[in-house]
């Protein structure tokens, strides 16, 4: 038997721009179109267009929406104001995360209001089923999975906005940071929000899937003269890293509690029970074992996911998390998680295939645009 | 001297091996296909073998990173390395521009019984990468 993977809407497009495009959580995505580097500097000094269609999208409508996600969520919902978007855990019943997520809080022409979750690609099926498993005590919510009938597309750099303020028939610069609204494209609804996954200014937007490959081309074309373009999932991992930004998967597991993962904002605890409250809640006030760092190796060499890390007396203290060469810093960086009492310590060394190699501990992010 | 792609032997897992006569003794200069390169897109790093060290044929030579991963460098053919391309790995960028010329890596005496019956000639290693592209 084969299962084919899943196409999104702007799938010809990529291959006709001569896209490289590789498997991903069930979608074939563009991996690069030209260079990961050189993508990278584009959404860093311009902007870059990045489909991200294959993350989950899911829609909660009905009288007692706020109460599920409350429940659902380690961060409350419930006081999030109409335009408002959170970035949120879902924990299960021992703290372990089970996703990271965007939810904002939306209201379309006609006055309906909803709430609208963007989940990880790999874990949709998953996070689908445990709300299901949710759902029979909120018996007005109407929950839908609308991934497959919209597409996304994050527009990302420090020209992002201004250029692409002539296709909107609203001026994005008044959308403030982590904002959403709805607006039209060609008559047809299109959720905008000031999100993003790079470290850059920019936007994300969310149509349906027919308007996607206009909007795009759209994109493209206010964009060319100021040097917008499309850019993949490789510059979208080396972007992030750079931002110091957490990836499923990667930093984030079902055996890493959000306090180890350095994401106590991402909770809210007072007057707040949701799924793993009570096992978070009872270590909130302990230091974590381990904490998630930034290193720069002393290597040409990146340090890779799965790299062992070690005290200066040659013992395993922790593991690298997620590592490449950074385009903007023109050296290795990379996320690991290291025992507290050896991050303080500080002396550490990665193995780096073979060699013990120092690396010096940052702060994260890495880079932070000006 | 530019080295004619339609004459080098290929292996399945793209190193380039170019193979010559001097004083009946057989050389393979070795590389890495221009289409392999492209595939590995932002090579950050190259790990060179050893002059001296001994190989057979599909034996692991070195190792090169990109961006997105590390993947292994294999012998095409059995030999001695004896000699290196040591400014290689300061200056990976010209491997986009020119993989058979500057882009070689290393240059092994051949063993007596090595052979290129494994390799793949241009044609069928052409055919090989439009498939898998």
């Amino acid at each position: 038997m084969t299962i084919e993977n899943s196409t999104t809407p702007l799938d010809a497009i990529h291959r006709r721009e001569g896209a490289k495009m590789v498997p991903f959580a069930g979608f074939d995505m563009p991996l690069s179109y030209t260079s990961i580097v050189k993508e990278h500097h584009v959404c860093r000094s311009k902007a870059a267009l990045f489909d991200v269609s294959h993350m989950g999208r899911l829609r909660f409508d009905g009288e007692g929406s706020e109460a599920l996600l409350d429940k659902l969520l380690t961060r409350k919902i419930s006081d999030m104001p109409i335009g408002g978007v959170r970035y949120s855990l879902i924990c299960n019943e021992q703290g372990g995360i089970l996703d990271d997520v965007l939810v904002s809080h939306l209201e379309t022409p006609s006055q309906q209001r909803y709430h609208l979750m963007v989940v990880n690609a790999s874990n949709r099926e998953k996070i689908c089923s445990w709300i299901k498993q949710l759902l029979p005590e909120f018996p007005r919510v109407t929950f839908s999975d609308r991934t497959e009938i919209t597409a996304m597309i994050a527009v990302q750099g420090p020209l992002a906005i201004e250029v692409s303020k002539r296709l909107f028939h609203f001026d994005p610069s008044r959308l403030k940071y982590y904002n959403a609204t709805i607006t039209d494209q060609f008559s047809k609804p299109v959720v905008v929000s000031r999100t993003g996954y790079t470290g850059e200014d920019g936007f994300e937007l969310i149509c349906r899937c027919e308007e996607a490959p206009r909007i795009w081309e759209n994109l493209l074309l206010v964009g060319r003269d100021a040097g917008f373009a499309p850019a993949g999932l490789g510059a979208r991992d080396t972007l992030r890293l750079e931002a110091g930004m957490p990836l499923y998967g990667h930093e984030l597991t079902e055996q890493v509690n959000p306090l180890t993962a350095g994401l106590r904002f991402a909770c809210t605890f007072q007057n707040h029970d949701f799924v793993g409250s009570e096992a978070l809640g009872a270590i909130t006030s302990q230091e974590t074992e381990f904490v998630r760092i930034g290193l720069l190796p002393e290597s040409k060499r990146p340090a890779r996911e799965g790299y062992l890390v070690f005290d200066s007396q040659g013992d395993e203290v922790g593991r690298v998390t997620s590592g490449s060469l950074s385009p903007t810093l023109g050296r290795p960086i990379a996320m690991a998680y290291v025992r507290r009492e050896d991050v303080e310590k500080g002396g550490l060394e990665i193995d780096i295939r073979g060699n013990r190699v120092p690396a010096e501990i940052v702060k994260l992010p890495f880079y932070r645009r000006k | 001297m530019t080295r004619d792609q339609s004459k080098l032997f290929y292996a399945a897992t793209h190193e380039w091996a170019d193979i010559e006569e001097v004083d009946g003794v057989k050389f393979a200069t070795i590389g890495v296909s221009a289409f392999a390169i492209e595939q590995l897109n932002d090579l950050v790093y190259m790990d060179l073998p050893e002059v001296g060290r001994e190989v057979n044929a599909g034996d692991e030579l070195g190792e090169v990173e990109s961006v997105k991963a590390v993947s292994p460098l294999y012998s095409p053919v059995s030999g001695e390395v004896v000699e290196i391309h040591s400014d290689l790995p300061d200056q990976l960028e010209d491997l986009n521009t020119d993989p058979y010329d500057f882009g070689w890596i290393a240059k092994l005496r051949l063993s007596d019984d090595a052979t290129v019956d494994g390799l793949l000639n241009f044609e069928d290693y052409e055919k090989q990468c439009s498939e898998s592209a």
